[in-house]
């Protein structure tokens, strides 16, 4: 202690503040273990964040008026560029789509035969994204969409490529969503060539496979999909495509590294699913809302990645393990 | 305490630091995000001793940790233990220079992120990225325009 400051007088707050200190740090130290738990803390923090959602609509405004400014200032020509390739996606799309009908159509024929359950169309919603920054070691986002809009809790979050992750938290105009790769979170998936059954982990800022065992036919270039088991995610969406597969520190087991399928990095919109599966049928889905569109199962499942050969020998597949075969690949 | 103060600056500026740490940076310039917070708790507790000290730290922690929906809790131990360390060492950090106090608060930024880390590492979160730890340079060299500033703000004209 300096002179100045007066050592003698300056002890008892001493004291008192570092009983202080105790009492805060154990304080946080409780709520820390709390949240970490869950439990009831979770209803608490519920409520509160209520409070926090005018502050996220004003955090988000910049963007939001920045995306307004750039639409605004767009050129002619690059607007009227950005249109003809978008008209030469949608005309192609919309071919593929054709096909895709047709496919459709025959799967349901054939699974009628079979007397399998009607797979039926699946109903999204277009949710843009509220672009504020959370926590970094959190890989969650944030949706301008909530409850008011007919959002709810585990509602699956996709994009143009596949699964994004799921909807963990709804509040009456913004939900937040779960992204894949948090380490909070794993997905049940299935390799869309062989049918093996596997489950991918969130590892902060990328996607894992754990435990695939040695014997398994897995490879470099397999596209997953969601395999629909568990309950959370529907069946057959794309996940990614393993990248790497190394032994893992037992070696009696397979670690798989995984490019996400989605674009896991900011967008600017996703699609969420909706729980409410549309009855069957060809017209079922026509009369929706302008923000709505609905989309039949099997387009978006049969973009998984490469396509699979089909000359691969299989190796030891167990026959078990090749369960509901996931929607196979165009051809 | 005779000149007269604007005690509507200090919820002002709490508020912006929060707007300043939810606003959406591109990826590459997230790491660098200075703890803005921290930086206008630290100005409060040295300047304002009555008003801001370890409750107002600890409140402030928590309402962050809302804000960002990080670990309830885990802002507020930070800030905390900062303010606790600014507090003990607040009569020699009034009488530093500006480039020195500046020196000062990175020191205890770059403490904040060890803690931060120590937290994590106990409780078996995964690490931040090694190109966070830049963030406490980039808020020491902010130091000086937020004091200014503030200073500016809660005492009227100037000093």
């Amino acid at each position: 202690m300096p002179s100045y400051a007066g050592p003698a007088a300056a002890r008892p707050g001493d004291v008192a503040g570092t009983l202080r200190l105790l009492a805060y740090l154990a304080l946080s130290i409780t709520l820390i273990v709390f949240d970490h738990r869950g439990g009831w803390l979770a209803q608490v923090r519920a409520r509160t964040e209520l409070l926090v959602q005018p502050l996220w609509w004003l955090a988000g405004l910049p963007a939001r008026l920045g995306d307004n400014v750039r639409d605004n200032a767009a050129t002619r020509a690059r607007l009227s560029a950005e249109n003809r390739a978008l008209r030469n996606a949608l005309l192609v799309n919309g071919a593929r789509q054709a096909r895709l009908q047709a496919a459709t159509a025959e799967n349901e024929r054939l699974r009628g035969l079979l007397g399998a359950v009607e797979r039926s169309r699946l109903d999204v919603q277009l949710a843009p994204i509220l672009d504020i920054d959370l926590d970094p070691t959190r890989q969650r986002l944030v949706l301008d969409l909530g409850s008011r809009d007919g959002v709810s809790v585990g509602q699956t979050v996709i994009d143009a490529g596949g699964v994004l992750g799921q909807i963990i938290d709804v509040k009456p105009s913004t939900a937040t969503v779960l992204l894949l790769t948090d380490p909070d979170h794993a997905v049940p998936v299935a390799v869309a060539r062989s049918g093996v059954r596997l489950v991918v982990y969130g590892r902060g800022d990328r996607l894992e496979l754990a435990n695939v065992p040695l014997s398994s036919d897995v490879k470099v270039g397999d596209a997953l999909v969601t395999s629909g088991l568990g309950g959370r995610f529907p069946a057959g969406f794309p996940v990614g495509t393993i990248t790497a597969l190394r032994p893992d520190d037992s070696r009696a087991f397979l670690l798989g590294d995984l490019k996400p399928a989605a674009q896991l990095d900011r967008g600017r919109d996703v699609l969420l699913l909706r729980r409410v599966i549309v009855s069957p049928g060809p017209g079922a889905a026509t009369a929706q809302a302008a923000r709505n569109a609905a989309i039949p199962d099997s387009p978006i499942s049969t973009r998984a990645g490469p396509q699979p050969s089909q000359a691969q020998g299989p190796r030891t597949t167990d026959p078990a393990s090749r369960g509901p075969q996931p929607p196979g690949p165009t051809p | 305490m005779s000149r007269p103060r604007n005690h509507w600056v200090l919820p002002v500026s709490v508020l912006v630091a929060l707007l300043l740490g939810l606003l959406p940076l591109p990826a590459m310039l997230q790491p660098l995000r200075p703890y803005w917070l921290a930086l206008v708790v630290a100005y409060w507790v040295i300047e304002d001793p009555d008003r801001a000290g370890l409750g107002f730290a600890f409140a402030m922690g928590v309402i962050a940790d809302l804000t960002f929906g990080g670990l309830l809790g885990e802002q507020a131990l930070r800030l905390t233990v900062m303010a606790f360390i600014l507090q003990r060492f607040r009569s020699q950090l009034r009488f530093f220079p500006l480039a020195q106090q500046a020196l000062a608060i990175g020191g205890l930024l770059l403490n904040d992120r060890v803690v931060g880390a120590a937290l994590r590492l106990s409780l078996g979160e995964p690490q931040l990225p090694w190109t966070f730890w830049w963030a406490p340079l980039l808020g020491m060299l902010l130091w000086a325009p937020v004091f200014l500033l503030l200073d500016a703000l809660r005492l009227g004209r100037s000093r």
